[in-house]
């Protein structure tokens, strides 16, 4: 597993900035009925698509959810592409014709958000099975929620994956809700990760807001797939800032108590903490950091706002190939 | 071309051999298309078990390894998906739904992922995969395994549909497939996989979305879906001996169905009776009534007539089972309206 090094950190430190910034700008532009349809936030779980795409190249791929801008940004999705997807604009990564739930960017390896909640699973043991077929040390990462967990391909792609020994890691966010019902609601085992023996893989469980225990659970999960060992459930617990969707009132969350400790724990800051106390960052280069990033969503805003939407023609175009 | 005669079964095992000898991305997965996956005493003879539960894929994992021809555990919607991702990132995965009333499990797949990624995804996506499976009724299968739902499935944007209704036209359909940057669902009848026929030796392909005219005729047109043929074949057989000269079109392709060659045809002879072996709503019949009655009203000597299954689930006892399927005497009776008076 490459160490966490100086470089590492920044671009770590950056992603993490660029995915919270561009939530909560998301956030506020959504109220302002700019953007269309439904948006999903992924700001308070920043640490886990940072953590585990730090390991992975554009060759390696990803799945992703609803919630899936995070994902997009940790694995190199262009901003302004991302944006301008989110208000529907021809200059969008997918045209315009994807929006916040469908954003895909096939050269990155981002085989795209995904409206379907556990859509994801065998998409990626199909990338995990064209990797081993064709002998590449690629991998395929499964992000997938605490919802999706309870979904029949949940079960049928872990054991694709580990009957054929995929290079597959299975990333379990566990942000304590489906929609508006709690995970300890849903699942009959105690954790996510408890499953994997059903399995016969690893099963791992790790502070999802611990930017540095998500990357150094997730190097070991994806060096073993890349060195043919198969496929790893990795749990990252950890919490949604904001609404299943915007406009979420989100009366199921606890108003004080331990999970309103929990929700109160920030990530990123914890990782700002960590970064200089292991001189891996100094204030200045985080500040910097900081800047940019917040200078980077601004000008995919700009971006998306001044691009035009599609051409007309468009709607009847990709619909088959060739 | 130097050809042989064929089965229906071996035209299409010899179609995936072709595929697979000419491209190193095909590769096939399903429930028991090999069989006998990590079975000692057939791994040391390099043996399948099956081949399919009809036999169908028999001979090729032992000639291609079990790397290209994959067993999958019962498992539809992993593997379906599987597929899905494969093609996405490069292969050309033919998997093999094993009858097509098992689309239940794996929609979703095929329904909201495969079918829209190229579409959501801005053009950036290419999905070849061609799904092999079987429909149709006349097996003693029953309610769940001989369901007809091609139609159905090729109402998805992003989906062609084929359905081969002979061995020459099953291997070429299949290559052409095969050779297709789309999901193409290739809908086999399992009652026509003993069916001979002259198959070309050779690999070749048959076009897809291009019906065929197997009989000409100026009076009546009678369009058919795979192995609706032959009742319109036998069709045009009876009407011939009142003097009726009735045209005979093989749909070949259900998505995209080829309207030139149908409207064209409806526009000489002013009528059209459709046979679709699928329930009655939504189908293919319909579709192509509804297009008909739109753009070729004014040709039209009469009501489009669509005969196909009953609003039923297929029926298990044999009579009811004959009674379910179009045959040439229903044919007759519930489009007397418009044939009755082209006899002489």
């Amino acid at each position: 597993m490459e160490k966490l090094t100086k470089d590492k950190a920044k671009w770590v430190y950056k992603t993490m900035n660029d995915i919270r910034n561009f939530e909560n700008e998301v956030h506020n532009i959504f109220t302002t009925g700019e953007i269309p349809g439904f948006v999903h936030l992924y700001a308070g779980e920043e640490a886990i698509a940072t953590g585990v795409c730090a390991h992975l190249t554009d060759n390696d791929y990803i799945t992703s959810t609803h919630r899936g801008h995070g994902h997009c940004i940790a694995k190199g999705c262009d901003l302004d592409g991302m944006m301008a997807e989110i208000y529907g604009k021809e200059t969008g990564l997918c045209k315009g014709k994807g929006g916040s739930m469908h954003i895909a960017d096939i050269d990155k390896g981002m085989l795209g958000a995904n409206g379907m909640v556990g859509g994801g699973f065998p998409i990626a043991v199909g990338a995990g099975l064209r990797n081993k077929y064709l002998k590449t040390k690629d991998v395929a990462v499964c992000f997938f929620g605490d919802g999706a967990a309870n979904e029949g391909t949940f079960h049928e792609g872990i054991n694709l994956a580990s009957i054929w020994n995929l290079p597959v890691v299975f990333v379990n966010e566990n942000n304590f809700f489906a929609e508006a019902t709690p995970q300890w609601y849903s699942s009959g085992s105690k954790t996510i990760a408890d499953r994997a023996a059903a399995y016969g893989i690893p099963g791992v469980t790790v502070d999802g807001k611990d930017l540095v225990a998500v990357y150094e659970a997730a190097g070991e999960a994806i060096d073993r797939a890349r060195s043919g060992k198969g496929p790893t459930l990795l749990e990252c617990v950890t919490y949604r800032n904001y609404g299943h969707f915007e406009g979420d009132e989100q009366k199921y969350k606890a108003p004080s108590g331990k999970e309103k400790e929990e929700a109160n724990r920030d990530c990123i800051s914890q990782f700002r903490d960590y970064a200089i106390e292991h001189q891996l960052l100094t204030n200045k280069e985080a500040e910097e950091i900081e800047s940019q990033s917040m200078a980077d969503i601004e000008h995919a805003i700009k971006f998306a706002e001044e691009s035009p939407v599609p051409r007309p023609e468009a709607l009847f175009e990709d619909v088959y190939a060739n | 071309m130097m050809s042989r005669r064929l089965t229906f079964m071996k035209a299409i095992n010899e179609g995936l051999e072709q595929a697979m000898e000419k491209d190193d991305r095909v590769i096939l997965l399903g429930e028991d298309i090999a069989g006998g996956a990590d079975v000692k005493h057939l791994e040391e003879k390099n043996e399948d078990a099956w081949g399919g539960v009809f036999g169908v894929t028999k001979g090729l994992m032992p000639k291609f390894g079990r790397e290209r021809v994959i067993d999958t555990p019962i498992s539809e919607m992993g593997y379906m998906g599987a597929a899905v991702g494969a093609a996405a990132t490069g292969l050309r995965p033919v998997p093999e739904l094993m009858f097509n009333d098992f689309i239940g499990f794996c929609f979703d797949t095929i329904l909201a992922q495969g079918s829209k990624m190229r579409y959501m995804f801005g053009g950036k996506a290419k999905i070849p995969m061609t799904i092999r499976t079987c429909h149709g009724a006349g097996a003693s299968a029953a309610a769940q395994h001989s369901g007809s739902y091609y139609g159905m499935l090729g109402a998805i944007p992003g989906v062609k549909v084929v359905v081969p209704s002979n061995p020459y036209d099953a291997k070429g359909l299949l290559l052409a497939a095969i050779e297709d940057d789309n999901i193409v669902v290739f809908s086999e009848d399992k009652t026509l996989y003993g069916m001979k026929d002259e198959v070309p030796e050779e690999y070749y392909t048959v076009e897809i979305g291009k019906a065929k005219i197997k009989r000409e005729g100026t009076d009546l047109t009678i369009v058919a879906i795979g192995k609706m043929l032959y009742v319109a074949l036998e069709v045009a057989d009876r009407l011939a001996k009142d003097g009726v000269d009735v045209e005979v079109i093989d749909l070949v392709t259900v998505a995209p169905w080829d309207e030139q060659t149908v409207l064209h045809s409806v526009k000489k002879t002013g009528r059209l009776i459709v046979i679709d072996e699928a329930n009655p709503h939504n189908n293919t019949a319909t579709d192509i009534a509804s297009v008909v009655s739109d753009k070729a009203f004014d040709y039209l000597d009469g009501p489009v007539k669509c005969v196909c299954a009953p609003n039923t689930p297929v029926p298990f006892a044999t009579n009811l089972e004959q009674l379910y399927l179009p045959n040439a005497d229903r044919v007759l009776k519930e489009a007397a309206e418009i044939i009755e008076d082209l006899k002489k």
